[in-house]
C-alpha cells in the first residue's frame, strides 16, 4: 500500500517538472533567437515568407499566449514541421527513434557485462595490480572523447582490418525485418530472419562500444566503491566462514546489497548515453535521433533540434522515475517518505 | 598539506599536465614551430616526421602547431565556463540554503527542470538557438553547467548554516546580506570549488564535443573538436590528422580529472 502511494505521488510530482521542461524548450526556441520566424524559415528565405511566417507562427502575440498554443500543438502530438524532411517533425522522431533506443539499450547491456564484474574484481583485489588497472581504464575512459575512440574504431576495424562494418545499420543489399519495435535486431529475432540479426548486431558493435566506454568507467568506479562498504560487513565474513566461494559470497551476497548505488547510477549513464548519441551516432552514419538532430543544426532546421531535446528530457525523468520506483521497490528497508 | 596532495603519483602526473597546458597556453607563439593557418598544400597529408612532428592536414597546415594552439582555445572555454556557472551556482544555492522556504523551493524546482536534460543535449539546443560559433558554446555549457554548484553549495549550507559561528553574528546584528557573504558562503564552498576543477576538464570535452558537430569553432580555427571533425573526411589517408586531436583532448581532460580527484581525496575528511 505505502508502495503504491509512493509510487503515485512520484507520478504527480512528474507534471512540475515536464512542464517546467516545457518552458524551457519554450524558451530557448521562442525567446533566445532573435527572430524564430527567420530560424523556422530556414536560411534560404526571403523577408516576405518570413513576415508570413511571423504571422502564421503567432509571434506577434503575447508571449503566454505563445506558450498556450505551444503547449496545446505538444499535447496533440504536434512538434512542429521540419524544413528539412518536409514532414511534421513527429513523423521523422517515430522513424528515427527506434535506432537510438536500440544502440541505446546495447551500450547499456555491455555497460553492466563488463563494468559491474570489473567493479567486482577491482573492489576484490584492493590495491592490487587488477584493481590499479581496472582504476586507469576507467578514468581513462571518463576523459576520453567517446567520438574521438569512434573514429579510431572505424579506422582500425573497419578501414585497416575490415572485419566490422564502418555505418549504417545494416549491410547494403539487406532489406529491414518487418517492424514490429523498430528495433532491427529485436525485429529480426521475432521475425525470425536469421541474415538481418547477424548483419544487424554487427552493425551494432562499434557504435554501442564506443557508447559504453565511457559510462563502462562509471559503472566500475562506482561498483567499486559500493563494493568496498558492503565487504566490509559482517555477513560477508560470516558467507566465507561458512566456507562460501569467492564467485558465490562476492555475486551472491555481496553485489546484490551493495547493488542500490549502482541502480541510481545506471538511471544517470542511461541520460548520459542518450546524450552521447548525439556524437556517436554522427561518427558511424547511425540512423539515430542524435544522427538526426545534428542534420537538423547543420539545416538549421530548429523545431527538429528542439523535439529531440524535448523527447530524450522526458526519457531520461522516465527512466529516472522507474529506477528510483525499483529502488524502493526492492529494498523494503527504505521509508517512502 | 602539500606533502599529502603530492604523495600520490597519480595526482602528481595531474599537476604535470595540467602545468604543461598552461605553458603550452602562454608560450604558444614560441614553442610552436609553425604558424597554425598557414596552408601550404605542397605539404598536404603528410605523415608525423621530425619536420612536421604530428604530421600535416589536408591542406598542409602543421598538426602539432595546430594543437598547441588549440590549448588556447580550450583552456579559455574551460575557465570562462567555470568562471561564469561558478558564481551564480554559488550564489543561488547559497540563497536557496539559508533563506530557506519558498525561495528554497523555487530555486531547487528551477535546477531539477535544468538537471532532467543530459547536459550535453541542453547546450547543443542552446547553442544551436545562439547560432554556431565559440562565444555561443560557451555561453550555453555555463546556463548548462550552473545548477550542480547550486545543489552542492546548498547542501553544504545546510550543514553550517546552524553552527555557532553564524549565530553569532547573528547575535550580534550583522545583517543578513552580511552573515550570508561573510560567514556562509566563504564557509561552504570548498566541495564546489573543488567540483570546478573537476569540471574544467569536462568543460573541455562538452566544448569539443559541440565543436565536433559543428556548433563551435569554425574552420580554420585550430581548436580540437572541429579538427577531429573535418579529420573524418581524410580518414582512410591520414590517421594522424585524427589521432592526435583527440589524444590532445584525452590528456588533458585526464589532467585535470586527476588534479580534482586528488583535491577531493585531500579535503574529504574521510581520508584524513
Amino acid at each position: 500500500m505505502d508502495a503504491l502511494r509512493y509510487i503515485i505521488k512520484r507520478l504527480l510530482l512528474m507534471f512540475p517538472i515536464l512542464f517546467g521542461i516545457t518552458v524551457l524548450t519554450f524558451f530557448i526556441s521562442n525567446t533566445i533567437p532573435g527572430d524564430p520566424a527567420r530560424l523556422a524559415a530556414g536560411p534560404h528565405a526571403d523577408a516576405k515568407v518570413i513576415e508570413e511566417l511571423r504571422e502564421t507562427m503567432g509571434l506577434n502575440k503575447p508571449l503566454y499566449v505563445q506558450y498556450g498554443t505551444y503547449m496545446n500543438n505538444l499535447v496533440h502530438g504536434d512538434f512542429g514541421f521540419s524544413n528539412f524532411s518536409h514532414q511534421p517533425v513527429i513523423e521523422d522522431i517515430k522513424a528515427y527513434f527506434p535506432a537510438t533506443l536500440e544502440l541505446t539499450l546495447f551500450s547499456m547491456f555491455i555497460t553492466i557485462l563488463i563494468g559491474i564484474p570489473f567493479g567486482v574484481i577491482s573492489a576484490n583485489k584492493k590495491d592490487k595490480i587488477a584493481d590499479q588497472f581496472t582504476r586507469v581504464m576507467s578514468l581513462m575512459g571518463v576523459a576520453m572523447p567517446a567520438f574521438w575512440l569512434g573514429i579510431l574504431l572505424l579506422l582500425f576495424f573497419y578501414l585497416q582490418l575490415g572485419i566490422l562494418p564502418g555505418s549504417g545499420r545494416l549491410d547494403t543489399g539487406l532489406s529491414p525485418p518487418v517492424t514490429i519495435t523498430g528495433m532491427y535486431t529485436l525485429d529480426a529475432l521475432l521475425s525470425g530472419n536469421w541474415t538481418v540479426f547477424q548483419s544487424a548486431i554487427i552493425h551494432l558493435i562499434l557504435p554501442a562500444i564506443t557508447q559504453a566506454a565511457v559510462t563502462i568507467g562509471m559503472i566500475t568506479r562506482m561498483t567499486r566503491s559500493s563494493m568496498l562498504e558492503v565487504l566490509k560487513s559482517d555477513y560477508v565474513r560470516t558467507a566465507y566462514a561458512k566456507g562460501g566461494t569467492d564467485t558465490r559470497v562476492l555475486y551472491g551476497h555481496a553485489l546484490r546489497n551493495g547493488m542500490m548505488p549502482i541502480l541510481t547510477l545506471l538511471g544517470m549513464t542511461f541520460g548520459h548515453s542518450l546524450g552521447g548519441s548525439v556524437l556517436v551516432e554522427s561518427v558511424f552514419s547511425w540512423p539515430g535521433l542524435g544522427k538526426y538532430a545534428v542534420n537538423a543544426i547543420t539545416y538549421l532546421d530548429f523545431p527538429a533540434v528542439m523535439a529531440v531535446t524535448m523527447l530524450i528530457a522526458i526519457l531520461f525523468i522516465t527512466v529516472n522515475l522507474i529506477i528510483d520506483i525499483l529502488y524502493q521497490v526492492i529494498d523494503p528497508r527504505l521509508n517512502y517518505d | 598539506m602539500a606533502r599529502r596532495l603530492f604523495s600520490s603519483p597519480l595526482t602528481l602526473i595531474g599537476l604535470f599536465i595540467v602545468l604543461m597546458i598552461i605553458v603550452l597556453t602562454i608560450f604558444a607563439p614560441w614553442i610552436s614551430p609553425k604558424d597554425p593557418l598557414e596552408v601550404n598544400l605542397g605539404q598536404k597529408l603528410l605523415p608525423p616526421s621530425s619536420e612536421h612532428w604530428f604530421g600535416t592536414d589536408e591542406v598542409g597546415r602543421d598538426i602539432f602547431s595546430r594543437i598547441i594552439y588549440g590549448t588556447r582555445i580550450s583552456l579559455k572555454i574551460g575557465l570562462l565556463v567555470v568562471v561564469i556557472a561558478f558564481p551564480v551556482g554559488t550564489v543561488l544555492g547559497a540563497i536557496a540554503g539559508f533563506v530557506g522556504g519558498v525561495v528554497d523551493q523555487i530555486i531547487m524546482r528551477i535546477t531539477d527542470i535544468f538537471l532532467s536534460f543530459p547536459g550535453i543535449i541542453l547546450a547543443m539546443s542552446i547553442a544551436a538557438a545562439l547560432g554556431p560559433s565559440i562565444e555561443n558554446v560557451l555561453l550555453a555549457l555555463a546556463i548548462t553547467w550552473w545548477p550542480w554548484y547550486t545543489r552542492i553549495v546548498r547542501s553544504s549550507v545546510l550543514s553550517i548554516k546552524n553552527a555557532e559561528f553564524v549565530e553569532s553574528a547573528r547575535v550580534i546584528g550583522a545583517n543578513p546580506i552580511r552573515v550570508l557573504f561573510k560567514e556562509i558562503i566563504p564557509n561552504s564552498i570548498a566541495p564546489a570549488s573543488i567540483q570546478a576543477s573537476l569540471d574544467l576538464g569536462f568543460v573541455i570535452l562538452a566544448a569539443a564535443g559541440l565543436s565536433f558537430i559543428g556548433l563551435g569553432a569554425q574552420p580554420p580555427s585550430p581548436e580540437w573538436g572541429a579538427m577531429l571533425s573535418s579529420s573524418r573526411e581524410i580518414l582512410r589517408d591520414a590517421w594522424w590528422a585524427a589521432t592526435f586531436p583527440g589524444l590532445a583532448i584525452l590528456v588533458t581532460v585526464l589532467g585535470f580529472n586527476l588534479l580534482g580527484d586528488g583535491l577531493r581525496d585531500l579535503l574529504d575528511p574521510k581520508n584524513r
